[in-house]
């Protein structure tokens, strides 16, 4: 297979706070192909706006992108070795802070935001705005860049684009706003689009307008896109391939038909069961139970234990790497799981744990002095699950 | 895809009958139009609008026959305007003194004359001409100072507020020192150093303005605060514009409009402030036509025989603030959405 747009490794974004430091992207890796959709999905808290913002290295403060590799078309835009005293440093050919800024944000990958509404300066005209940003990744003059905005706004579907380009931002509807949104990722021609939930604050008929226009726009630009999402039905209307997020980790990662048919990890069986199917019927849906734990103690073993309903004693102890469990349409189907054969941890012969005792597990092992120094011991007794103790992911 | 094709097709044949109903009146909401509109609609808020367009036009416009002492306002080259700016020097602002009417009263008391009619000051000069470009010397003078703290408080403020930690600290560190001194000995303490020792209005400017920075630089940091949070900052990052830019085009275009207000309230306040030095003496020097040194010289030898020379500047003074203030007052009101009138 070609060399992957967009190439993430094992990378790792803390937030060092003073209750302690976040593990908020917890080695996560993924690739992008060229005009390829992928989602990274999860509940609220899961890391993945933050990982998206990684990848443009615009993590602010307290956060700051700790370890892994970012590689896009061959070029470093994260990475770190160990320099000559022991300390980990920037690598030497890893791009500038103004490198990053004048090549690749918005050159080469742009951002479509979550809320439309606060996406565009209220003071500027949206044509304005477009303008400013075509002038500033293009290097067009400034009659043309108003040709090329108006334009780009024809080509989202924004009716009377001349007239529109003279108005504010409070002119606009929630969808239209999204629409100039995604004019202005586009507008400057980029390869890889991220797209942090853009359609979770709009209504689902909008919602729906815009996955059409964006599947459009992609067939013709070729546009690579990362994903962001917590809805499954928008994944499985769009993405190509999947990563499904669990407090800072991928869990499981596969193309998209193969994720929901295939379903390989319990979290994402929970969050399948969790929202209604046209292609099933039941009587009642099925929530996850309790909450997505804190990132800054994250329950011992594997993440997702205390809320799993197949854990059993060995999931607390074993923390389990995302390793390749089978294969779809040439990509690897990974997951998270102990469950899988792959993962030799004597998953069968471990006793389940009742729900009862995950409680306490749970209740232990955040807040209290106690609770923190089991939870360290509890971590002590952490077994690395890859079966060879090499690299699991080749 | 094939919602927005056809709107597209639909809308694009309405654009030429579409036109002539541009050309309607459309009642809008916003705009500096409206905003005007609002504020002639208090009757407060229209007096004072009324005041500083009249002060701000005589200041401008108004040239003086000093032959018979009246406004001119026929001859262009003689408007201050269009000379260089007018403060600094005023050869011609000073009429020549008359040697004959020295200290006459104003033309409706006995003894005085339609030609001087506010009579004369003890040199002779028509103090009706004196106290007409005095409004030029105080209105650039408000303008141009708090235009200096209005910039340099913007500049801080938003690098402040903008980066916030260390170089927010260090900022609002200096800010405050200078918050907590006692503003007339601080400008008094800058014009001194300044102007080492010979004291001109130029250097009262300048000590007003620094010494104002603190008031602007603290109302645009707190509105910063909240202004860098919003996404289309996040957006603009995203999309590799510099933080230069970002502060220029985004942060302080968002954040500006209380200070804008606080500016027009401010500028009252400066010339107060000035017209006070130039009554303390470090301000305007003779023969600079201004209202603080022309009460200075009146109420220093002549408070009790002629009480005139101190109530004319007196009144200038007193009705262009409060011209401003209400201004101020009603252009904040007018500028807050939650309040109707």
């Amino acid at each position: 297979m070609s060399e992957p747009l967009l190439r993430v490794e094992n990378l790792k974004t803390q937030f060092f706070t003073e209750s302690g430091t976040v593990r908020a992207v917890d080695g996560i890796s993924f690739e992008v192909h060229e005009g390829e959709i992928v989602g990274l999905v999860g509940e609220s808290g899961a890391g993945k706006s933050v990982a998206s913002m990684s990848l443009m290295r615009l993590v602010e403060d307290p956060g700051e992108i700790v370890g892994g590799e970012i590689t896009y078309r061959g070029e470093t835009l994260f990475g770190l070795e160990e320099g000559p005293d022991g300390e980990l440093r920037e690598r030497d050919e890893m791009l500038s802070e103004s490198e990053m800024r004048e090549r690749i944000r918005g050159r080469e990958i742009a951002v479509i935001f979550q809320d439309p509404m606060e996406s565009l300066n209220p003071v500027f005209t949206v044509g304005g705005q477009l303008r400013e940003f075509i002038e500033l990744n293009r290097d067009l003059s400034s009659g043309e860049a108003r040709d090329e905005a108006i334009r780009m706004l024809r080509e989202v579907g924004i009716p009377d684009p001349a007239e529109r380009y003279e108005e504010y931002p409070h002119q606009f509807s929630g969808g239209m706003r999204q629409r100039v949104l995604i004019a202005m990722a586009l507008a400057c021609e980029p390869s890889l689009i991220i797209a942090d939930e853009p359609t979770t604050a709009l209504d689902v008929t909008v919602e729906g307008q815009i996955l059409d226009l964006v599947d459009d726009l992609q067939d013709r630009y070729d546009t690579s896109f990362v994903w962001v999402t917590h809805d499954m039905g928008v994944v499985a209307e769009i993405c190509d391939r999947v990563n499904v997020m669990y407090l800072g980790e991928i869990v499981e990662q596969a193309p998209v038909d193969e994720l929901f048919y295939d379903t390989n990890h319990p979290y994402t069986k929970a969050l399948l069961d969790s929202m209604p199917r046209p292609d099933r019927t039941v009587d009642e849906l099925d929530p996850i139970e309790g909450v997505m734990p804190e990132a800054i103690e994250p329950p011992s073993g594997c993440r997702f234990h205390p809320r799993c309903p197949d854990a059993r004693e060995v999931c607390t102890r074993v923390h389990p790497e995302t390793l390749e469990v089978d294969r779809a349409d040439g990509y690897p189907h990974r997951t998270a799981c102990v469950k899988h054969d792959v993962f030799d941890v004597d998953y069968d012969g471990s006793v389940p744990l009742e729900p009862g005792d995950e409680a306490e597990t749970r209740v232990g092992g955040t807040g209290t002095e106690a609770g923190a120094d089991s939870n360290s011991s509890s971590t002590g007794e952490e077994e690395p699950a890859s079966p060879d103790g090499g690299d699991p992911q080749r | 895809m094939a919602t927005t094709e056809s709107q597209l097709e639909e809308q694009q044949p309405s654009v030429g009958p579409g036109e002539d109903e541009a050309d309607e009146e459309v009642e809008t909401r916003v705009g500096w139009r409206y905003t005007l509109a609002k504020i002639k609609r208090d009757a407060t808020a229209r007096i004072g609008l009324y005041i500083v367009a009249v002060v701000l036009f005589i200041a401008t416009f108004a040239a003086i026959d000093s032959n018979v002492a009246r406004l001119t306002f026929g001859a262009v080259q003689d408007y201050p305007a269009a000379r260089a700016l007018p403060i600094f020097d005023h050869p011609t602002a000073i009429p020549p003194p008359g040697e004959a009417n020295a200290n006459a009263p104003p033309a409706f008391v006995d003894g005085g004359t339609l030609s001087h009619p506010l009579g004369t000051d003890p040199q002779g000069r028509d103090y009706f001409t004196r106290i007409v470009y005095g409004s030029q010397v105080s209105v650039s003078v408000g303008i141009v100072a708090t235009a200096i703290g209005l910039i340099g408080g913007t500049i801080v403020g938003a690098i402040s507020g903008y980066y916030g930690g260390k170089v927010d600290d260090v900022l609002m560190r200096l800010v405050e020192t200078l918050y907590a001194i006692p503003p007339l000995v601080l400008i008094i303490v800058f014009i001194v150093f300044l102007s080492g020792g010979s004291p001109d209005i130029r250097y009262a400017i300048v000590g007003v303005g620094i010494t104002f920075i603190p008031v602007f630089a603290r109302i645009i940091r707190s509105r910063v605060l909240s202004v860098r949070e919003m996404d289309y900052i996040e957006a603009a990052r995203a999309a590799g514009v510099k933080d230069r830019n970002i502060i220029r085009r985004h942060v302080i275009p968002n954040s500006f409009s209380p200070v804008l207000v606080y500016a027009t309230l401010q500028i009252g306040v400066t010339i107060l402030t000035v017209a006070g030095l130039s009554f303390l003496g470090y301000g305007a020097q003779p023969p600079t036509p201004d209202w603080g040194e022309m009460l200075r010289i009146a109420h220093g030898r002549y408070m009790h025989s002629n009480i005139w020379l101190s109530i004319w500047p007196g009144l200038a003074i007193l009705v262009t603030i409060m011209g401003f203030n209400l201004f101020g007052d009603g252009l904040q009101d007018a500028l807050d959405p939650r309040i109707k009138n």
